[in-house]
């Protein structure tokens, strides 16, 4: 039988992991590029100013870069050690990329970080920049693999169900690599990342200027960061259009909750700005709708329809019921060494996932009752509430840096970045594009919700066999761990923007000061 | 070149191994440094000389371990499902290590106060020794055999707990494990250092290498007189479905060793393990710290297929119900994604092992005691 308490506690140990790893990794994606940018300059010009610039960065970064790498490693685990069903069952499809992006993009990454820091007097300037373009370039590489990993779980292309060894086995890569969810999702992420690498340096570097401090430093920091952010920022909510609509063929359910739309609508459908989605009554309060741009967003067209949450629910009955022969063919036949499954039940084999879902109601699942079934079909429904509220903050983000980026282009493209409004403005966004980062996450994983992949596993099933207390005991040990290791980076961090910039000849003063004897 | 199933596995076997060698190779570099951190320092240039040998390189180092869990994840989904949930919180603690010793690494150097950076200090040891000691344990446990099943659907369940692992034999593997990267960090640290700090690393790393001889024969021994092994009975099909329920197993004393009377090959293994150890506490007396590296690094080799030959073919063997234990033919991934994986890693795994010797050859030369106190690229 299903333990839901490990259930819950392994989710709520995967999710905030995930969250807090994602705090390291989008700086790591934005500033790794930025830095590259920065030290090609210096390269070109030879001014001294941009070295001094990309040590500076790169002193941030690498603060960044090492708790990205600490609690990178605890993803990886997690799959085995939370999620084992999971492991077993998807594996031989999962776990590729996973591998591949170990042996393409960490390798690369991890082996030549060490040299940006270490290598600036054993390198020449060319081939310095060549490593941190490397080390850029990997960061990069590991974003796709790991969202071709995660956009599988998203959109389970390219894989069948082998009754032999009860799992699902790989049909085809390239299906899995070319994934258009992955495209999207890629470009998306790493824009997203760049926006967050671009609104940090800015946010920095208008710290100096209303400080009057590093003002060398500062005006061109602010000059690089807000034509890249202003790039990536288009970028992020083109693509960010682009998982819709990619999402719009493949997670109907995803996108019905998203937008809270109950009924299907007659095409185009419109898109709801504002509204609070009553989950009891199944409709949506204090609407306010712009009519056709749903429609638009998700079908790329004026007469297809956008199916609403109460059709979806239908049709995730029937395929239960649908799913539910081969459920049982399995239980007698499968696993054995010659098990072939046979033609007339290859469509219901489709479906075994959607009768996974009644395991939760009970255990012998071909005596379920209509109730039972309907029950099951209502346990597609994500939580409407939190994916509506959250789409909507970060697609208003996404917005506002695109405006923010703009401002900061104009001004800087007229060299009026001094203007004391605008660099308060800018400051005090620090923390915005890990808001919209985060919640973009929870859109996308929560709102996969029942599912860990799609239309295949319910989540419920994916969960190891351990003892909640154990799962209770780690989830405990990594909240008050990862906490200190927030506090005690943040404070570095902040010591080391208070230090600011410093010349070549200040950080060898800097560094020659001998630490107390012990 | 089209293979069949039963080589693919084979090769993955192979692969398993040398991945794992890779690891503790390369990591060794960093958890045998950690391991040594309190003994072999007594100054705090001394400290930083240690921390900046490996600074540069730890991050590549760590990956070997990364890309052993998703290449056993890719390759032996079952494995990675079975280990990894059943010896659940030593999993947790071997990753507190691992994830202290990145944080440990960056954050000592940023404070002057002399209480941060001993309890730094202190961190930077537990996150070598921890996993080290895990690391061992849990191989240990593979040779006595762990409580896992499975149900008809392949769910697992798993019957042990934290303490159920810390039997005295695998406890004997997790010993073994600590000297052998012990020895690894302290001949990397010897070629790495000069004057006190390298002599100091010489003598621990003949020290360990010591150690590692006595503890493999005592657990060689120990396996012969005091372990059940497993054995496979009937006909092995070895291109059959990965499904582990398929097969009977029994246990014997002694089985373990029965590899090494059917196939004599299979002693070159352990011949290694013990020349290497040897090598590298004759090197490092003689002081040629870098050939002391490379017998090292094939006595690690040696230990771990020594292990690997012992247990073939054999995965993870289960207590609970030996005839569902793991095995190379019937626990791997899918012929296609072996095949795809096999491709990947020929492509890739030159190119890492390319750019990873130059990196380590622009890096070349010791780190002074003097160069760290005058020059700001020493970053830790």
């Amino acid at each position: 039988m299903v333990d839901l308490d490990v259930v819950s506690l392994s989710r709520l140990q995967f999710a905030l992991t995930a969250l807090y790893h994602f705090l390291f990794v989008p700086l790591t994606l934005g500033l790794s590029v930025l830095l590259a940018i920065m030290e090609s300059v210096y390269v070109m010009t030879g001014r001294t100013v941009w070295r001094d610039m990309t040590k500076f960065w790169g002193t941030l970064f690498g603060i960044n870069f090492a708790m990205g790498v600490a609690t990178g490693v605890t993803m990886e685990f997690q799959f085995g050690t939370n999620w084992s069903h999971y492991s077993h069952y998807v594996g031989d499809i999962f776990g590729a990329p996973l591998a591949i992006e170990g042996l393409m993009a960490f390798f690369l990454e991890g082996t030549f970080v060490g040299l940006f820091f270490f290598g600036w007097k054993r390198l020449s300037k060319v081939q310095h920049l060549t490593v941190t373009w490397l080390v850029a370039l990997a960061s990069n590489f590991s974003a796709l693999w790991i969202l071709v990993a995660n956009s599988w779980m998203q959109n389970p292309v390219g894989a069948h169900f082998n009754p032999q060894t009860m799992r699902m086995e790989l049909s085809s890569f390239t299906e899995v690599l070319f994934n258009p969810v992955a495209q999207s999702k890629f470009v998306h992420t790493v824009s997203a990342g760049y926006v967050t690498g671009a609104v940090f340096v800015m946010s920095i570097g208008a710290y100096y200027m209303l400080r009057g401090r590093h003002r060398d430093i500062a005006r061109r920091s602010l000059t690089v960061a807000a034509s890249f952010g202003l790039a990536s920022a288009l970028s992020v909510v083109v693509l960010g259009d682009e998982s819709g609509y990619t999402a719009g063929f493949n997670q109907k359910m995803k996108i019905a909750a998203i937008e809270a739309m109950w009924e299907t609508e007659p095409p185009p459908a419109s898109f709801t700005l504002f509204g609070v989605p009553d989950l009891k009554t199944e409709t949506t309060k204090y609407e306010f709708r712009i009519p056709w741009l749903l429609g638009l967003i998700a079908t790329r067209s004026i007469d297809t329809p956008v199916e609403g949450i109460k059709p979806l629910v239908e049709m995730a009955e029937g395929r239960i019921r649908n799913g539910l022969p081969g459920y049982v063919w399995l239980g007698k036949e499968g696993g054995g060494p010659t098990a072939e499954i046979p033609q007339d039940l290859e469509s219901s084999m489709h479906d075994l996932g959607y009768a996974f879902l009644l395991k939760r109601i009970r255990p012998d699942i071909e005596n379920a009752s209509e109730e039972q079934i309907h029950e099951a079909a209502m346990s597609t429904i994500p939580d409407v509430a939190t994916l509506f509220f959250s789409f909507r903050i970060m697609v208003a983000l996404g917005f506002y840096f695109i405006a923010m980026f703009g401002v900061a282009f104009y001004l800087a493209s007229r060299r009026r970045c001094g203007r004391p409004w605008f660099l308060r403005m800018v400051m005090f966004s620090l923390p915005l594009p890990w808001i919209a980062a985060e919640l973009g996450w929870v859109v996308a994983e929560y709102g996969r919700q029942p599912w860990i992949i799609d239309g295949v596993l319910p989540t419920f099933l994916g969960v190891s066999n351990v003892p909640a207390k154990d799962v209770a005991l780690s989830l405990a040990g990594f909240v008050l761990f990862y906490t200190v290791l927030a506090v005690i980076d943040l404070v570095l961090i902040v010591k080391y923007v208070r230090l600011g910039p410093q010349t070549e000849e200040e950080l060898a003063t800097f560094h020659a000061a001998p630490a107390p004897a012990q | 070149m089209p293979m069949d199933y039963a080589t693919l596995r084979i090769i993955w076997w192979l692969l398993l191994g040398v991945l794992l060698t890779g690891f503790a190779v390369m990591d060794g570099f960093d958890l045998g440094v950690a391991i040594l951190y309190p003994f072999v320092p007594r100054t705090e240039t001394q400290r930083r000389v240690l921390l900046n040998a490996i600074g540069p390189v730890w991050e590549g180092n760590q990956v070997w371990l990364i890309l052993g869990g998703g290449a056993v994840f890719a390759a032996w989904p079952l494995l990675y499902a079975a280990s990894f949930s059943g010896f659940y919180l030593a999993m947790m603690l071997a990753l507190l290590g691992l994830i202290l010793r990145p944080v440990a690494l960056t954050f000592r150097g940023k404070f002057d106060s002399p209480t941060w950076r001993a309890s730094w200090d202190w961190t930077f040891f537990v996150s070598g020794f921890v996993p080290s000691l895990i690391f061992g344990v849990a191989f240990g446990n593979l040779f006595v055999g762990t409580p896992f099943r499975f149900d008809s659907a392949l769910g697992m369940e798993y019957q042990g707990d934290l303490f159920g692992l810390l039997n005295p034999f695998s406890l004997l593997c997790g010993l073994t494990s600590v000297f052998m990267l012990a020895m690894q960090g302290a001949t990397f640290l010897a070629s790495k250092s000069e004057g006190d700090v390298s002599r100091r690393a010489g003598n621990y790393g003949s020290l360990a290498a010591a150690m590692l001889i006595a503890l493999l024969t005592i657990a060689g021994i120990w396996l012969a007189i005091g372990v059940d092994g497993f054995r496979v009975n009937g006909e092995i099909i070895k291109d059959g479905p990965s499904n582990p329920l398929l097969k009977v197993v029994a246990r014997s004393r002694g089985a373990w060793l029965a590899n090494y009377q059917q196939m004599p090959a299979s002693f070159l293994a352990p011949a290694l393990a013990y020349s290497g150890a040897l090598g590298a506490a004759f090197f490092l007396r003689k002081g040629t710290a870098k050939l002391a590296v490379a017998f090292s690094s094939v006595s690690i080799a040696g230990v771990i297929f020594t292990a690997g030959c012992s247990l073939f073919p054999f995965l993870l063997p289960s207590s609970l119900n030996p005839d569902q234990s793991l095995t190379v033919w019937d626990a791997s991934s899918s012929k296609t994604t072996l095949g795809l994986m096999l491709v990947v890693a020929l492509i890739f795994l030159p190119i890492v092992l390319a750019y990873t010797s130059w990196v380590f050859h622009v890096l070349r030369g010791p780190v002074t005691e003097a160069a760290i106190e005058c020059d700001e690229d020493y970053h830790y």
